[in-house]
């Protein structure tokens, strides 16, 4: 088990102190092919659960990552303005989108733990 | 996350009752292909090395593409080329045993219906059609049927399509001969045992080969020009990368029957015998557009768009001239992989489609800055006819 918690728009979120980091999963990444694209937020910006925050781009497919917490960005991923395809190679760690200072934690609470979301994924199979 | 309404390849066909299968399905799934529908078919979108490695794979080596999802239907009997010649603004009569050409055929509008290749090949003529148009294609041929005119929807073949610069050399060690075949050129040729039809062409502005097969001995002569070296297989992703680059039109996309084909910049497919002041001018459906088009010019172009930075601009974006004026409309646009950026297709008026020009794209809720220029983004390598 790993300490991420995902939504069911196949994003991933981890919590560490009041900060969250945002990235999609692995499976995310498989079905939009290599990524060419990642707009990503300004830092500073304040955003609601399930705000469009995010826009990804693949070959063949555009995609818009919805935030899945409340609070204030406070950092974003610049390396994947270049280097895109750091989200297909390691979607869970080099390739994380942007960290947010939630107003509160507890948001992550409606959000699945690994093996809810591993049984969403086999059930879209 | 996932919006499938923004892909090319829509999920508009899955129920399976009406999925259709082409015979190299069973390969594609042992070489892991993640498979789409794509004009009734199940294709292979891509194989696990991805969609950009197999499009360098065609543009530096060698890509064997499943394209049997095509149409191929053979027009033969005594009245054939003439008869062709109402559909198609080709020249058919006059055309040489074994050479192929590009045409379309045009509605009374002088829109494109279909996009297609032929040639002529033991003195009938074989069309190599869109998948998604073959239906169409055959109830508007079978309407005008005539006397002395024979159609033939070969549903028993499948057509695979070998591309790349070492497309040749590979070929050759199994067809010996086949490299002498010119640029747009058909031969009936033995390969590994098997009769196939072979022209040289395709859609990728690469060297390359299109072999018509029976569906029997297809999943086997597929897997002998896989094992052939620089040989890998491509999908249906890297087929649209390529062409994207190569400038060649996708028919739906940036041509249709409220396209013509002079302001698809396609004119060069239109012979002088079937203009103005040739031996046979006319005599096509759209002829009144499509020739006062050649002679006074369309009112807009097909043209290349460079979008600036890396964010692609895709089909349907709107184009804005100075003053966020409608200018015109993405037809087609993604990455190029070969490019390194985004690149894209539009038509424009005459006033806004000169190499150079500075527009906007409207991506989202953003304006951004594009350059118009020519087509193809990457040259065509193209084998010549001796």
């Amino acid at each position: 088990m790993t300490d991420l918690k995902f939504t069911a728009d196949h994003e991933w979120a981890r919590l560490e102190g009041d900060v969250v980091t945002v990235g999609i999963t692995d499976y995310a990444q498989d079905q939009l092919g290599e990524l060419v694209y990642v707009e990503l937020p300004e830092a500073g910006i304040d955003v609601s659960a399930g705000q469009e925050i995010v826009v990804i781009e693949s070959v063949k497919a555009a995609g818009d990552v919805k935030s899945p917490v409340t609070g204030t960005v406070i950092e974003v991923n610049q390396a994947l303005s270049d280097e895109p395809e750091k989200v297909n190679e390691d979607p869970t760690g080099a390739g994380w989108f942007y960290r947010i200072r939630v107003s509160s934690a507890a948001d992550l609470d409606s959000l699945m733990d690994e093996s809810a979301y591993q049984d969403l994924v086999s059930s879209l199979d | 996350m996932f919006a499938p309404e923004k892909t090319d390849f829509p999920n508009h066909a899955r129920d399976s009752r009406h999925v259709k299968r082409t015979p190299l399905n069973d390969l594609h799934q042992k070489l892991g292909a993640k498979m789409v529908p794509f004009a009734g078919y199940e294709m292979p979108l891509q194989y696990p090395a991805g969609i950009i490695s197999e499009h360098h794979q065609v543009r530096k080596s060698a890509g064997l593409f499943d394209v049997s999802h095509m149409g191929q239907i053979q027009v033969g009997g005594e009245n054939a080329a003439s008869w062709l010649e109402t559909l198609l603004p080709a020249d058919l009569v006059d055309l040489e045993e074994c050479i192929q050409r590009y045409s379309f055929l045009t509605n009374d509008s002088g829109g494109i219906v279909d996009d297609l290749m032929v040639y002529r090949l033991d003195n009938e003529y074989c069309l190599i059609v869109n998948a998604a148009n073959k239906e169409d294609d055959l109830s508007l041929m079978r309407n005008r049927a005539s006397p002395g005119v024979a159609i033939k929807a070969r549903e028993d073949l499948a057509l695979l399509a070998l591309q790349g610069p070492r497309a040749a050399a590979a070929l050759r060690s199994i067809a010996p001969g086949v490299e002498k075949l010119g640029f747009m050129t058909a031969a009936r040729m033995t390969i590994a045992g098997v009769g196939c039809c072979v022209t040289r062409s395709g859609y990728t502005g690469e060297d390359g080969f299109e072999i018509s097969v029976d569906e029997i001995s297809a999943p086997g002569l597929a897997s002998t020009l896989l094992a052939l070296e620089g040989v890998e297989p491509a999908g249906l992703g890297a087929r649209d990368t390529l062409r994207l680059e190569a400038g060649l039109c996708l028919h739906g996309s940036d041509i249709g029957p409220d396209t013509s084909p002079v302001e698809a910049g396609l004119r060069w497919a239109i012979p002088a015998c079937r203009r103005p002041g040739g031996t046979r001018p006319g005599g096509f459906p759209g002829e009144g557009r499509i020739l006062q088009e050649i002679e006074h010019g369309p009112a807009r172009k097909r043209v290349g768009i460079r979008p600036e930075g890396k964010a692609p601009v895709r089909a349907h974006a709107p184009l804005l001239a100075p003053g966020d004026s409608p200018a015109g409309e993405v037809t087609s646009g993604g990455f190029g992989p070969s490019v390194g950026a985004p690149i894209a297709m539009a038509y424009l008026p005459g006033s806004l489609a000169t190499p150079g020009t500075q527009l906007k794209a409207q991506v989202r809720n953003k304006a951004l800055p594009v350059t118009v220029c020519r087509l193809p983004f990457v040259p065509h390598r193209y084998h010549p006819r001796p």
